[in-house]
C-alpha cells in the first residue's frame, strides 16, 4: 500500500492564537501527513485505559461519570450529550436484560465533510480505543465500525491494518467488525445505519422506539460518531478537566472542522469550540458585501460573510442567527459563483437522496428542487419564492428523519442570504462570473434498489 | 394524564380518514398527508381522537402519552 | 328441513357479503374512495361488513350442523375432510372459514403484532375468497342454475377484475430510486409550461405500499 495521504490534509490548529495543546486528535503537524501506527499512538497517548487496568473498579458507570463531567457532546452533527446516550443504552440494557451493541459511525455521508475519513486515516487507534472503552462501559459484546463506500482513499483498508496491529498486542477485548455504508446521503443517519447493518436498506426507520432502546437485532445500540469516540478515548486518559481546557464553558473541547475556501480544497483543522469564524473563512481582501458562507453543510445555513466573520464556532453564538455547528463544515463561496445556482444544485442532490418513504418529503423536496432550478437559471415568477417558502414549511418536521427539516433550513437561509441575487434573477440577470460547480456533489444518484443496500 | 397524537410518516399512505374524523386537530396538506396538531388532546375531543386512531387503515396515527419521548 | 334452507340462504348472503368485503379491501389498498362517501367509510365498511359476514357464516354453519336432513358434524366446519356429505366441497368451506378466522383475529389484535406478520396473514384473503366461492358453487346445486348462477358469476368477475385493477395500478408505481427523479422532471416540466394549474390538484405521488 502506498503512503497515500488523505484527501484532505490537516493544518493543525488554524491561524488563530491557539492553545499549544492542539491538535489533540490528529498527529502533530511536524509528523507530516503520515498515519500514526500503533507504536506512535501508544507513545503519544499512553496505554488504552481500561477501567480495571487503571486501578479503579471496573464499574460501568465510572467512565460515564467522567464523560458527563467533561461535557462531551456528539461530533456527528447533533451535539447530543454523550453521557446521556451512554446512560440511555445502559438503562435499557439493564431493564430489558439485553446485551448492548456499540457502533462507531464513520459513514460521513455528507459530501462536503471530510473530517471523519481524515481522522480514521491519520489516527484510527484513537477511534478504536474509544470504541473499546464505550463497549466496556456498556458491557457490549458487539462492536462495529462503519466507513463510507465511496471515498478517494481506502479508509477501510487503513482501519483493517490498524486492527491487525492491535490484534498482535491483544489490545481489543471486543472484536471489531468492519462494515461499509452505501454512498447515500442518509446512510450515516443512525436509524438508517442500524437498518442497513441489520440487512435492510440504508433508509431511516421511525422512532419510537429509539435505537438506544431497541436497535441492531433488537438490542440497545449506541451509535457514536468516530470523532466523538476519539475524544472519549483521550478523556479517559487525561480526565475531564483537561478536556475543558479548550473550548467554551457551555461547549467544551476541540472539534475537527472541514474548511473550504475559494480553491474548493477541503482542509481539516482541529479547532477549539468557540473559535472565531474569521480564522476559518476566505481571504477578507477577496470578500465583497455579497460574499456568503455556508456553515453546517448541506443541512446548514447560508450566512453573509460579513456576518459570519463576527461569529464564533459554537452553537450558542450560531443559534442566534439560525445556524448550528453541525459537523463543523465551513465553506466560503467564492465571489465569482452564484449562491442560488449552487443551492439549486445541492438541493437537487438532496431531493434525489430522499428515501421516498414519507409523503411530505417525497412530494416536497423534488418540488423545492425544481423551483430552485427555476430561481437559479430561469426567469422566476413571484409564485416561485412563495411556493418555496410554503413547501419548506410543509416538509419541516413531517418526515421520519431530519432530512426534510435540514433541507428546508438550507433553502430558507439561501432565500434570505441571496435575496438580492434573487431579485437580479427576476430581472433576467445573474452576478456570477462562473457557473462551474463549486460545492461537492457525488456524481452517481441512486439508480436501482441495490444502490440503497 | 393527557396524550398527544403523532403520525408515523413511513406508514402513512394518505388515506385521509383521520382528518375527516378529527378536523379540529388534523388537516391535510396539499398532497393529502396529515398535519397533526402537536398539542395534547383536549378531553372533549378524546373520543373523536380514539375513533381517528382506530380508523387509520395503516395504523399510522398513534396516541402518545405526553411523557413519552 | 327449514334449517337446511336457512343454511343455504345464509350461505348465499355470506358469499355476497364476503365478496363486498373483498372488493372493499382491495379498494383500501389503493386509497380508493367509494362514490361520494367519506374516506373513513371505505375501510370502516370493510371492517364492519367482515364482521357481519362472519356472523352470517356462523349462522350458515350452525344451521347446517343442527339440521337433521343431512348429518354434518360440527368439527367439519373447521376441520377439512371430516364430513361424509360432500366431503371435498365442505372441506373447502372449512379451509375458507379457518383462513377467515385467522384474518379476523389478527386484525382485532393488529396493534400487538408486527406490521409484516399482520400483512402476511391478511394476504391469505386472496386464497380464502376463491376457496369460499368454490365451496359455495359446488357444495349444492343452488348457484349452478338461474339467477343465482348469474350472481355467482358476477361475484367472481368482480373480484377477478378488482385484483387485475390492483395489480395494474401497482405496476404503475415507480420504484424508490426513480420516484424522486421522475417527480422532479414532471414538476420541472409543469413549471416550464407556466402557472396553468394550482398546486392543490397536483397528482399526489405515492410512497411505496411496502
Amino acid at each position: 500500500m502506498t503512503a497515500a495521504t488523505a484527501g484532505a490534509f490537516h493544518d493543525g490548529a488554524s491561524r488563530a492564537a491557539a492553545p499549544s495543546d492542539l491538535p489533540r486528535l490528529l498527529p502533530p503537524v511536524q509528523g507530516g501527513k503520515r498515519p500514526q501506527d500503533l507504536a506512535a499512538h501508544l507513545a503519544r497517548h499512553g496505554d488504552l485505559p481500561y477501567r480495571d487496568r487503571i486501578g479503579t473498579p471496573a464499574s460501568p458507570g465510572a467512565l460515564i461519570g467522567v464523560i458527563e463531567q467533561s461535557g462531551l457532546t456528539g461530533r456527528g452533527g447533533a451535539a447530543f450529550p454523550v453521557h446521556r446516550k451512554l446512560n440511555a443504552v445502559l438503562e435499557a440494557a439493564d431493564r430489558r436484560r439485553r446485551t448492548p451493541v456499540v457502533i462507531a459511525n464513520g459513514a460521513e455521508s455528507e459530501p462536503a465533510s471530510d473530517k471523519d475519513a481524515t481522522l480514521l486515516w491519520l489516527a484510527p487507534h484513537l477511534v478504536l480505543d474509544g470504541l473499546q472503552l464505550a463497549a466496556e462501559a456498556l458491557g457490549a459484546d458487539t462492536a462495529i465500525l462503519v466507513t463510507h463506500a465511496d471515498r478517494k482513499h481506502d479508509v477501510a483498508g487503513r482501519v483493517r491494518q490498524a486492527l491487525q496491529e492491535r490484534l498482535s498486542l491483544r489490545l481489543d477485548r471486543v472484536p471489531v467488525q468492519l462494515a461499509v455504508a452505501p454512498a447515500r446521503f442518509l446512510s450515516g443517519q443512525e436509524t438508517a445505519l442500524v437498518n442497513h447493518l441489520g440487512g435492510g436498506p440504508s433508509i431511516p426507520t421511525f422512532m419510537p422506539p429509539r435505537i438506544t432502546e431497541r436497535g441492531l437485532n433488537g438490542n440497545p445500540t449506541l451509535v457514536q460518531n468516530v470523532e466523538t469516540l476519539a475524544h472519549l478515548a483521550l478523556i479517559a486518559r487525561r480526565g475531564p478537566r483537561w478536556f475543558r481546557e479548550v473550548g467554551t464553558a457551555a461547549e467544551p473541547g476541540s472539534m475537527l472542522a472541514t474548511i473550504r475556501r475559494a480553491d474548493g480544497q477541503p482542509r481539516i483543522s482541529e479547532v477549539p469550540l468557540g473559535q472565531p469564524l474569521r480564522y476559518l473563512l476566505g481571504d477578507p481582501q477577496q470578500t465583497t458585501p455579497e460574499s456568503a458562507v455556508l456553515v453546517g453543510g448541506y443541512h446548514g445555513t447560508w450566512l453573509p460573510a460579513a456576518q459570519a466573520a463576527g461569529l464564533t464556532l459554537d452553537n450558542r453564538a450560531l443559534e442566534r442567527v439560525g445556524a448550528r455547528v453541525g459537523a463543523g463544515i465551513v465553506i466560503s463561496l467564492p465571489p465569482d459563483r452564484c449562491g442560488l445556482v449552487e443551492t439549486a444544485r445541492v438541493v437537487r442532490y438532496l431531493a434525489l437522496e430522499s428515501a421516498g418513504q414519507c409523503g411530505p418529503c417525497l412530494n416536497g423536496l423534488p418540488r423545492i428542487a425544481a423551483a430552485l432550478v427555476e430561481l437559479a437559471t430561469g426567469r422566476p415568477r413571484p409564485q416561485t419564492v412563495e411556493d418555496l417558502q410554503r413547501w419548506s414549511g410543509l416538509v419541516t418536521g413531517r418526515g421520519a428523519c431530519h432530512h426534510p427539516d435540514g433541507t428546508a433550513r438550507f433553502v430558507r437561509s439561501a432565500l434570505v442570504t441571496f435575496a438580492a441575487e434573487a431579485d437580479r434573477h427576476a430581472r433576467g440577470r445573474c452576478s456570477a462570473a462562473s457557473t462551474a460547480p463549486f460545492l461537492p456533489i457525488p456524481a452517481a444518484a441512486a439508480q436501482t434498489e441495490d444502490d440503497w443496500t | 394524564m393527557s396524550e398527544r397524537l403523532v403520525v408515523n410518516p413511513i406508514d402513512c399512505k394518505a388515506h385521509g380518514a383521520c382528518a375527516e374524523l378529527l378536523p379540529e386537530m388534523i388537516t391535510l396538506d396539499e398532497w393529502g398527508y396529515p398535519i397533526v396538531d402537536p398539542r395534547p388532546v383536549p378531553p372533549s375531543l378524546e373520543r373523536d381522537a380514539r375513533k381517528a386512531v382506530n380508523a387509520c387503515p395503516t395504523l399510522a396515527l398513534r396516541r402518545l402519552r405526553t411523557d413519552d419521548r | 328441513m327449514t334449517l337446511w334452507y336457512a343454511s343455504r340462504a345464509t350461505g348465499i348472503v355470506a358469499l355476497l357479503l364476503l365478496t363486498a368485503v373483498m372488493l372493499l379491501g382491495i379498494l383500501v389498498t389503493r386509497q380508493g374512495r367509494l362514490l361520494g362517501l367519506p374516506r373513513f367509510a371505505v375501510s370502516g365498511l370493510h371492517r364492519n361488513l367482515s364482521l357481519l359476514a362472519t356472523a352470517f357464516v356462523a349462522l350458515h354453519v350452525i344451521t347446517a350442523v343442527t339440521d337433521g336432513y343431512v348429518n354434518i358434524p360440527l368439527t367439519s366446519a373447521v376441520v377439512p375432510l371430516t364430513s361424509s356429505y360432500e366431503r371435498i366441497w365442505l372441506s373447502l368451506g372449512a379451509i375458507s372459514l379457518d383462513l377467515t378466522l385467522a384474518l379476523i383475529v389478527t386484525s382485532l389484535l393488529r396493534r400487538h403484532m408486527s406490521r409484516r406478520a399482520w400483512r402476511a396473514v391478511h394476504l391469505l384473503a386472496y386464497l380464502s375468497w376463491p376457496v369460499a366461492w368454490l365451496h359455495s358453487f359446488f357444495s349444492s346445486g343452488d348457484l349452478q342454475h338461474g339467477i343465482l348462477f348469474v350472481i355467482a358469476l358476477i361475484c367472481a368477475i368482480a373480484v377477478v377484475g378488482a385484483i387485475v385493477w390492483r395489480l395494474a395500478s401497482a405496476a404503475r408505481d415507480v420504484p424508490r430510486a426513480e420516484r424522486v427523479g421522475l417527480i422532479m422532471t414532471a414538476v420541472h416540466d409543469r413549471t416550464r409550461r407556466g402557472p396553468d394549474r394550482e398546486a392543490r390538484h397536483d397528482r399526489r405521488d405515492r410512497t411505496s405500499t411496502r
